[in-house]
């Protein structure tokens, strides 16, 4: 277990007219080597929560621990946690500032005082992860590249840093299709590598099709949490709560209901298509 | 941090002050910080404290959010009344080394700290009252009539309506990227002057850059809705003076007036 949360709160501006209860008594646990899917409508708390994995929030009680350290304690060193638990915000390309692409992949390697040739390499290495030519790319500024390339740019800049955990928060709005498949096909290739991956979206497709877990957040709280297939078995209550299942796992859903005997939960089309087959396969045999 | 500036903060109401016209609201507040200046005794403060109490009481805006506006001020007010208390002379009342303080050093400090006082309170109860569309629909009403002299009214208001807009998107702005770049271990808030200002290059630059890109969608919007700046151009909400704000102008007006005229010829 890499992170574990126990009753955490957080409230924004306490004491004031506009004081807001953004996290209620939230526990939960990250497992080593997981793919966590994190969903909720818009303002239930998703980006909250994500905040305080790597301590740029603080709760107003409860603790977090992360790789064995409760990292709510004072004296924890924050870059360390940081290092662990690398962070990529929306629209992460809004943070870039360098005048070339390699600089600003190093920044952060740098500020954890790491050694020219160590920065070299890891630079190197986070642009290979997420599928940018060094050579060609190293020396351009990040200002010129294509929305998609920006993003790439922002995520190696993070990737860099080694981290154990990687947090993306709705790492595909705004992009093209292509732009898409590229972002969601290197995490899968990083997860592979061995990093835990916590994904935010609202993408039920992106979600169903890469994720073993699922939290769902709603006003603050743990909604629901389980297995993928477990979660999406629940249509009417993820509908409760402002979210839904991938049209394919609905269509499915729908076409059992007339009579079919396919599988009631089905993720990706690819399933689907396998599924049916198999079904007319059957039917044709009887 | 950065949540703390109260700077043109709006406390949303209905009372009568929130509806008073905002052109009333703005001469008023010039009469009293006219008057505030004429001053030169303690007694006529008891008017002044008598107004931004009523007024307070009557816009129903909590007491604490007035106070809250003095605070980024503290300092400013604190040299203000120590350099005060120090540098005039007079009857000495005790002395520490080279320092001495005096009757009337301690008398003019405090009174120079009351002015500050009530100067903050006074006009931070305009914006906390206004919304900044209706402040900025006045200040472009009051100055309309310097239009003939090549005065840009319109475009000043809109300036400023846009300057404020955006004040609490790039507050936003600022808090995220700090947080981004946090988490790719930046330090904002350790090492020594030159380290922290070359540490906010990181904050700067992808801040001004999306502040230009901002004001240039900004501008494409406008135009896609045909903006065309100040002639001609009419209003959704038109100011109209009722018998309520002219009394209360001619009332306060007579007010300050007496604060003024008492300077003068001393009526108390």
């Amino acid at each position: 277990m890499i992170i574990k949360l126990e009753n955490v709160n957080h409230v924004y501006s306490p004491n004031t007219p506009f004081e807001k209860k953004a996290l209620d008594d939230v526990s939960l646990c990250i497992n080593d080597g997981d793919f966590v899917g994190l969903i909720g409508h818009t303002g239930s708390g998703k980006s909250t929560l994500v905040q305080h994995l790597n301590g740029l929030l603080k709760p107003t009680s409860g603790k977090i621990i992360v790789d064995g350290r409760d990292i709510t304690s004072k004296d924890t060193d924050l870059k360390e946690i940081r290092q662990k638990v690398g962070l990529v915000f929306q629209y992460p390309e809004h943070q870039l500032f360098e005048e070339t692409i390699y600089k600003d992949i190093a920044f952060g390697p740098k500020n954890l005082g790491l050694k020219e040739e160590e920065v070299e390499e890891r630079v190197k290495k986070a642009m290979g992860l997420v599928g940018l030519d060094y050579e060609r790319f190293k020396d351009r500024s990040p200002f010129e590249l294509s929305g998609g390339q920006k993003r790439r740019v922002a995520i190696a800049g993070v990737l860099a840093m080694k981290p154990k955990v990687l947090i993306l928060d709705e790492p595909t709005a705004g992009l093209d299709p292509r732009g898409r498949d590229e972002i969601l096909g290197r995490l899968e290739l990083l997860h592979k590598e061995g990093i835990t991956i916590i994904l935010v979206s609202h993408s039920m497709e992106d979600i169903a099709k890469l994720v073993n877990r699922i939290v769902v957040m709603h006003k603050g709280k743990v909604a629901m949490e389980g297995e993928t297939r477990e979660i999406f078995k629940q249509a009417e209550k993820l509908v409760q709560l402002g979210l839904g299942i991938p049209q394919i796992t609905s269509f499915m859903r729908e076409y059992r209901k007339r009579g079919n005997q396919v599988k009631d939960i089905v993720l990706t089309v690819e399933e689907a298509k396998d599924e049916i087959i198999n079904f007319l396969r059957r039917r044709g045999n009887a | 941090m950065l949540k703390d500036i109260t700077i043109g903060q709006y406390f949303p109401g209905d009372t009568f002050i929130h509806k008073l016209d905002p052109r009333i609201k703005i001469l008023i507040i010039m009469m009293f910080i006219v008057s505030l200046f004429f001053i030169k005794t303690f007694k006529p403060y008891l008017l002044i404290l008598a107004f931004i109490l009523l007024s307070v009481w009557l816009s129903k805006v909590p007491f604490k959010l007035v106070l809250k506006g003095l605070k980024p001020l503290i300092m400013i007010i604190g040299i203000t009344f120590i350099i005060n208390v120090l540098l005039t002379k007079g009857e000495v009342l005790f002395q520490i080394g080279p320092l001495t303080i005096t009757k009337e050093g301690l008398s003019q400090a405090v009174f120079m700290a009351l002015r500050l006082i009530f100067l903050i309170t006074g006009t931070s109860l305009l914006t906390l009252t206004t919304s900044p569309i209706a402040l900025t629909d006045g200040i472009e009403k009051l100055l309309s009539p310097f239009k003939r002299i090549g005065l840009p009214a319109h475009e000043l208001a809109m300036m400023m309506t846009i300057a404020l807009r955006f004040i609490p998107t790039l507050m936003e702005e600022t808090d995220k990227i700090m947080k981004a770049q946090m988490a790719r271990g930046a330090d904002f808030e350790s090492g020594n002057i030159i380290n922290r200002a070359r540490n906010l290059v990181p904050l700067l630059v992808p801040l001004f850059i999306n502040a230009f890109r901002r004001a240039d969608e900004l501008a494409i919007a406008m135009e896609a809705r045909c903006y065309r700046g100040g002639e001609h151009r009419t209003r959704l909400n038109e100011l109209k003076l009722n018998h309520k704000d002219v009394l209360t102008f001619i009332s306060m007006g007579l007010f300050f007036g007496f604060i003024i005229i008492n300077r003068y010829i001393q009526l108390m």
